[in-house]
C-alpha cells in the first residue's frame, strides 16, 4: 500500500496540470465568447468556401 | 447552384399571392413585384445588400441562413469619420507599424450566417487581415493592413453587406470587466478542482474509519486534505474574507460574515486536529462549501453582466459623428469628440444636435423632450440657442458651437446625476438583514454548546461547537439566493427587461412610491394626431398637402393619415401647393382655395370659423393641444388637434401597479395644465401630478420621498437621470437618452409600461421563492444544529447532509421559478 505515497501526490499534480491548462486558456480569452466559436467550426466544412478553391 | 431566392420563388409561384424578397425573405409589397424577374426585392436596401453580397462572391450566405431576416437599412453615411485623427486616437489599436485593429458594433447581426458573412470580410476587401465576430455582443474585431486600406472602406463594405458599423464605446470598461469575469472563472475552476480532490481524499478517510486503515496512511491523508482545504480558503475563498472584512470595517454585517465565521472555525479546528492527530478534519466540507458559494455568485454575476452589456450596446448605437463645416464650406463627418467650441456644425433633418450652440443659418423645429420633458417641438431660427441632445425635426440647421462636453447643458446635468449617485441612501439588503440575525443566533448557540460540553470534556466541546458552526453555514443564502436571482434576471432579459443589479429585484418586491415621468414614459413623447372634427372627405386632401412640408405637425399629419390616399381625379386637381412661412399650407383644388394651418394663419386670410369649431378650438388650446384648422372656399370645415398621445397601456399599467401597492405620481418638465390632463387620463389624482419641474426639483422630490418610503423613479430623459440615479430603484424606459440608461438600475427595452408591471410581479414571485427557500434552510439548520450541539451529529452525516441540503434548496429554487414563468407567458418571443 505504500505506493499511495507516490500515487496520491501524483494524482494531485495531474489535477494541477489540468487546472493550469484551464487557467491559461481562460487568460488567453478562450472563454470570453462561448456562442460564436461553435458556429464558426461548422462553416469550415463548407465545400463552397473560397479558401479551398 | 440554386439560390434560396429561386427556391422561394418556385415554391410561392402557384399561390402567386406571396412573393418573398430575394434578400430578406419577407413579403414584397405588391407594387414592387417585378414580373419576369427571378429576383424580387422589398426595398432598395435589400437590393443593394443582395448586389454587394454577390459582387463579393459570398452568395453561400443565403444557403447558410435558415430564416427570414429583417430588411437591412444601410446607412447613407460615407464613414469618412472613420479616417479622422480623432477616430484613430479613440478607437483604433495599433498592432504594429502596418497592422491596426478596431472593434465595431454592428447593427442587424442575428444568426450563424451573419458570422459566416462577416468573417469572410478578408475575401471581400483586400487589406483586411482578419474579422472576428462575437455573436452575442454583435461586436466585430477587424484587423487590417494600414498601407492597403483606410478604415472608412471597412465601414462602407460592412455597411453595404447590410451591417451598419459603429465604433464600440466604453472599451476600457469592457476590458476591465472581461478581466474580472476571467478572474471569477479561474477562482471557480480552482475551487472546483480542490473540492473534487478533497472529496476523494475524504472518501478514503471515511471508508477507512474504525481502524480499518493504518495510522500512517490516515495521517498522510489528513495532511493532504489539510493542504487542499487551506489552499481553497486562501485562493478562491479569499474573496469572502475580503467581503467580510469590508463589512466589519463599516460596522455592518453582510452575508460574507456568517460564511467566514464557518470557514474560520472549521479551518482552525481542522488544523489543530491534524497537528494533534485527533478528531475530525473539516477541509472536505469547507472546500465544497467554497465551490458551491462561488457557483451561485458566478451565475448571478454573469446574468447581471449580460444585462449591462445589452445596455452598453445601445450606447454604441447612439450617433457618434457630427458634420463639421470647414471655412471653405466643405462638410466633414467627424467623431463628436473632435468638435471644439467655435466650430460650425451642420445638423440634418432628423439628426440629434451634437453640442450646445447658436443657430447661424436655417429655420427649424427642435424637440427637447429628452432634455426638458417638453413634448411640443420648439421653433428655432437664426440666433436661437440650441442644446446638445435635442433632435432637429425640421430643415437642416448650421450651428456655431459654444460649449462641448462637461460645459454643455448635458454635461452640467450629468454632474447633478453624479451627485444623485453619491448621495443615494444605502438600503440594507434583505439577505444581509437575515445574515446579521443568523450570525447572532449561530454564535450564541455555538458559545452555549461549548459552555455546556466544556463541563465534561473541553476537546469534545470544541468539536461540537465547530460542527455546529459548519453545519449551520448559510448555504442557502450563499447559493440558492444568487441562483434564484440569476434565473429571474435571465428570464426578465428575455422579455426585454434588463436588470443591472439583483438588489433592484429585492426592492421592487416591496411597496412604496413610484414616480413617473410624463413625456416618453406615459406618453409617446412625440406629436401625434389626437382628434379630428370635420368631414372625413378632407383627410386625403390634407394628407397630400402636408406631404410637401417638413414641419413637425405636417409629419404627424402624414403619419396619422397615411391610409388616406388621394384619388387620381382629385390628385390631378390639386395644384399650387405652397408652404407659408407663418404656420400653414395653401393650395388650389381645381379653382377652390384650400388652407391648412394654425388658427392665426387661417384667421389672417379672413376665413369664418363656425362657433362650434371655435369653441372646440378654445377648449383644446386650454389643455395644451396644438390646433390646426382646415378651410375650403373661405370656410373652416375641419379641425385637427395635435398633442403628445398617451400610450394605450398606461392607464391599465397604473391600475395594476396600484393593485400591487405602488402609489403612482407624475413628475414632468412640461406645462402644469398638460400634466394634469394626462394624470386624469391615466387615472392618477391630478393633485399628485406636478409639472414644470427642473431636473434639480425632480431630484429634490425623490429625496423627500425617500425619507418616508421606498422610492422608484421611471423616466427616459436626461432631465430624469439625476432622479433615476438617486431613487432606490431607477428604471429607464424604451427610447431613453444615454444618460438615463447609464443612471438607471433597470432598463425596459420594449415600449410601454406593461413591462413595468411584469417586472414588479416577477420581483414579488422571485422574493417569495427566496423566502420559501430560506424557511426550508432554517428548518434544516435548526434540526442539524440541534443534533450537532447535542453531539449526536457525526461529521460523516454532516458531510453528507450539507451537499444534499444545498441540492434540495437549489432544485426547489429552479422548480418554483419555472412555475413563475409558466404562469405569466412572455409577451414576445425570445431573442436569438
Amino acid at each position: 500500500m505504500s505506493v499511495l505515497y507516490i500515487v496520491l501526490p501524483l494524482a494531485i499534480v495531474m489535477a494541477g496540470v489540468a487546472l493550469t491548462a484551464f487557467i491559461l486558456s481562460v487568460r488567453k480569452g478562450q472563454f470570453d465568447d462561448l456562442d460564436t466559436p461553435p458556429l464558426r467550426m461548422l462553416f469550415d466544412d463548407e465545400p463552397n468556401d473560397r479558401r479551398k478553391e | 447552384m440554386t439560390t434560396l431566392a429561386t427556391e422561394i420563388l418556385a415554391a410561392s409561384a402557384p399561390a402567386s399571392a406571396r412573393v418573398a424578397c430575394s434578400h430578406c425573405g419577407q413579403d414584397v409589397p405588391r407594387g414592387l413585384v417585378e414580373a419576369d424577374s427571378q429576383l424580387q426585392f422589398c426595398c432598395a436596401g435589400c437590393r443593394a445588400v443582395y448586389d454587394a453580397i454577390h459582387a463579393c462572391g459570398l452568395e453561400v450566405y443565403y444557403r447558410l441562413r435558415d430564416a427570414a431576416v429583417t430588411p437591412p437599412r444601410p446607412s447613407e453615411s460615407s464613414f469618412e469619420s472613420f479616417d479622422s485623427p480623432a477616430f484613430h486616437k479613440l478607437f483604433v489599436q495599433r498592432q504594429s507599424e502596418t497592422v491596426a485593429s478596431v472593434d465595431l458594433v454592428l447593427e442587424g447581426v442575428t444568426c450563424a450566417a451573419c458570422v459566416w458573412l462577416i468573417e469572410r470580410l478578408p475575401h471581400a476587401l483586400r487589406g483586411v487581415i482578419e474579422a472576428r465576430l462575437s455573436l452575442r455582443q454583435a461586436i466585430v474585431r477587424v484587423t487590417w493592413n494600414t498601407r492597403e486600406l483606410s478604415p472608412s472602406r471597412i465601414g462602407r463594405t460592412l455597411n453595404s453587406l447590410g451591417y451598419t458599423p459603429h465604433p464600440a464605446k466604453g472599451l476600457p470598461r469592457k476590458q476591465i470587466s472581461r478581466i474580472e469575469v476571467r478572474k471569477k472563472l479561474i477562482d471557480l475552476a480552482v475551487a472546483g478542482a480542490i473540492a473534487g480532490n478533497a472529496m476523494l481524499v475524504a472518501c478514503a478517510l471515511y471508508a477507512g474509519r474504525g481502524g480499518r486503515m493504518e495510522d500512517s496512511y490516515r495521517e498522510f491523508f489528513r495532511w493532504i486534505s489539510a493542504v487542499l482545504g487551506l489552499l481553497s480558503l486562501a485562493w478562491p475563498g479569499a474573496g469572502f474574507f475580503r467581503g467580510a472584512l469590508a463589512a466589519i470595517r463599516l460596522r455592518t454585517v453582510n452575508f460574507d460574515v456568517p460564511i467566514v465565521l464557518g470557514l474560520v472555525a472549521g479551518g482552525v479546528a481542522g488544523i489543530v486536529n491534524v497537528v494533534l492527530n485527533r478528531g475530525e478534519v473539516y477541509f472536505d466540507s469547507l472546500s465544497v462549501l467554497v465551490f458551491l458559494l462561488l457557483v451561485g455568485r458566478f451565475l448571478q454575476y454573469r446574468q447581471q453582466r449580460r444585462a449591462d452589456d445589452a445596455v452598453e450596446l445601445l450606447f454604441s448605437l447612439a450617433p457618434s459623428t457630427c458634420r463639421i463645416v470647414r471655412p471653405d464650406d466643405r462638410v466633414e463627418e467627424m467623431p463628436i469628440e473632435a468638435v471644439v467650441p467655435g466650430d460650425l456644425i451642420e445638423v440634418l433633418s432628423g439628426q440629434t444636435i451634437a453640442a450646445d450652440g447658436v443657430v447661424e443659418s436655417g429655420q427649424s423645429h427642435v424637440l427637447q423632450a429628452l432634455l426638458t420633458g417638453e413634448a411640443a417641438p420648439v421653433p428655432v431660427g437664426v440666433g436661437a440657442k440650441v442644446y446638445g441632445g435635442a433632435a432637429n425635426q425640421g430643415a437642416s440647421l448650421r450651428i456655431r458651437v459654444s460649449q462641448v462636453g462637461a460645459d454643455s447643458r448635458v454635461g452640467r446635468l450629468m454632474r447633478v446625476v453624479e451627485r444623485g449617485v453619491a448621495e443615494k441612501p444605502a438600503i440594507v439588503q434583505f439577505t444581509d438583514r437575515v445574515a446579521s440575525r443568523f450570525v447572532l443566533v449561530v454564535s450564541l448557540a455555538a458559545v452555549g454548546t461549548f459552555a455546556y460540553w466544556s463541563r465534561f470534556d473541553v476537546a469534545a466541546a470544541v468539536d461540537h461547537a465547530v460542527a455546529l458552526l459548519i453545519v449551520c453555514c448559510p448555504c442557502v443564502l450563499g447559493l440558492a439566493t444568487p441562483v434564484t436571482l440569476a434565473v429571474a434576471i435571465g428570464r426578465l432579459a428575455r422579455r426585454d427587461i434588463l436588470v443591472k443589479s439583483g438588489a433592484a429585484i429585492e426592492k421592487l418586491a416591496r411597496h412604496g412610491q413610484i414616480l413617473l415621468d410624463k413625456t416618453g414614459t406615459l406618453t409617446f413623447g412625440q406629436l401625434r394626431l389626437v382628434c379630428w372634427h370635420g368631414d372625413e372627405e378632407f383627410k386625403p386632401i390634407v394628407a397630400a398637402m402636408e406631404k410637401q412640408s417638413q414641419h413637425p405637425v405636417a409629419r404627424a399629419f402624414c403619419q396619422a393619415l397615411a391610409a388616406f390616399e388621394l384619388s387620381a381625379a382629385q390628385a390631378a386637381l390639386l395644384h399650387d401647393v405652397k408652404e407659408q412661412p407663418n404656420g400653414g399650407i395653401r393650395a388650389m383644388l381645381g379653382n377652390r382655395p384650400v388652407r391648412v394651418g394654425s388658427p392665426a394663419f387661417v384667421n389672417r386670410a379672413g376665413i369664418s370659423v363656425p362657433p362650434s369649431l371655435a369653441r372646440l378650438q378654445h377648449e383644446l388650446e386650454q389643455v395644451g393641444t396644438t390646433v390646426v384648422l382646415v378651410a375650403v372656399d373661405g370656410n373652416a370645415v375641419a379641425l385637427a388637434g395635435f398633442g403628445d398621445q398617451i400610450r394605450d397601456d398606461s392607464p391599465a399599467a397604473i391600475h395594476a401597479l396600484r393593485e400591487l401597492d405602488w402609489n403612482a405620481e407624475i413628475l414632468s418638465g412640461d406645462a402644469q395644465s398638460v400634466v394634469r390632463k394626462v394624470a386624469c387620463a391615466v387615472g392618477i389624482d391630478p393633485c399628485r401630478a406636478t409639472g414644470e419641474m427642473t431636473p434639480e426639483a425632480k431630484l429634490a422630490l425623490v429625496r423627500e420621498y425617500q425619507g418616508r418610503c421606498l422610492t422608484v423613479m421611471v423616466g427616459d430623459g436626461v432631465n430624469d437621470a439625476a432622479a433615476l440615479a438617486a431613487a432606490d430603484v431607477g428604471i429607464a424606459v424604451h427610447g431613453g437618452a444615454e444618460a438615463s440608461l447609464a443612471a438607471a438600475d433597470v432598463y425596459i427595452a420594449s415600449p410601454g409600461l406593461t413591462p413595468l408591471v411584469h417586472l414588479v410581479t416577477a420581483a414579488r414571485k422571485t422574493m417569495r421563492t427566496i423566502r420559501v427557500n430560506l424557511a426550508i434552510s432554517l428548518a434544516y439548520n435548526l434540526v442539524a444544529g440541534a443534533l450537532a450541539a447535542t453531539g449526536k451529529m457525526s461529521p460523516l452525516i454532516c458531510a453528507i447532509l450539507m451537499p444534499v441540503s444545498s441540492a434540495t434548496v437549489l432544485s426547489l429554487a429552479m422548480a418554483s421559478i419555472r412555475r413563475i414563468d409558466r404562469k405569466t407567458p412572455p409577451n414576445r418571443e425570445a431573442k436569438p
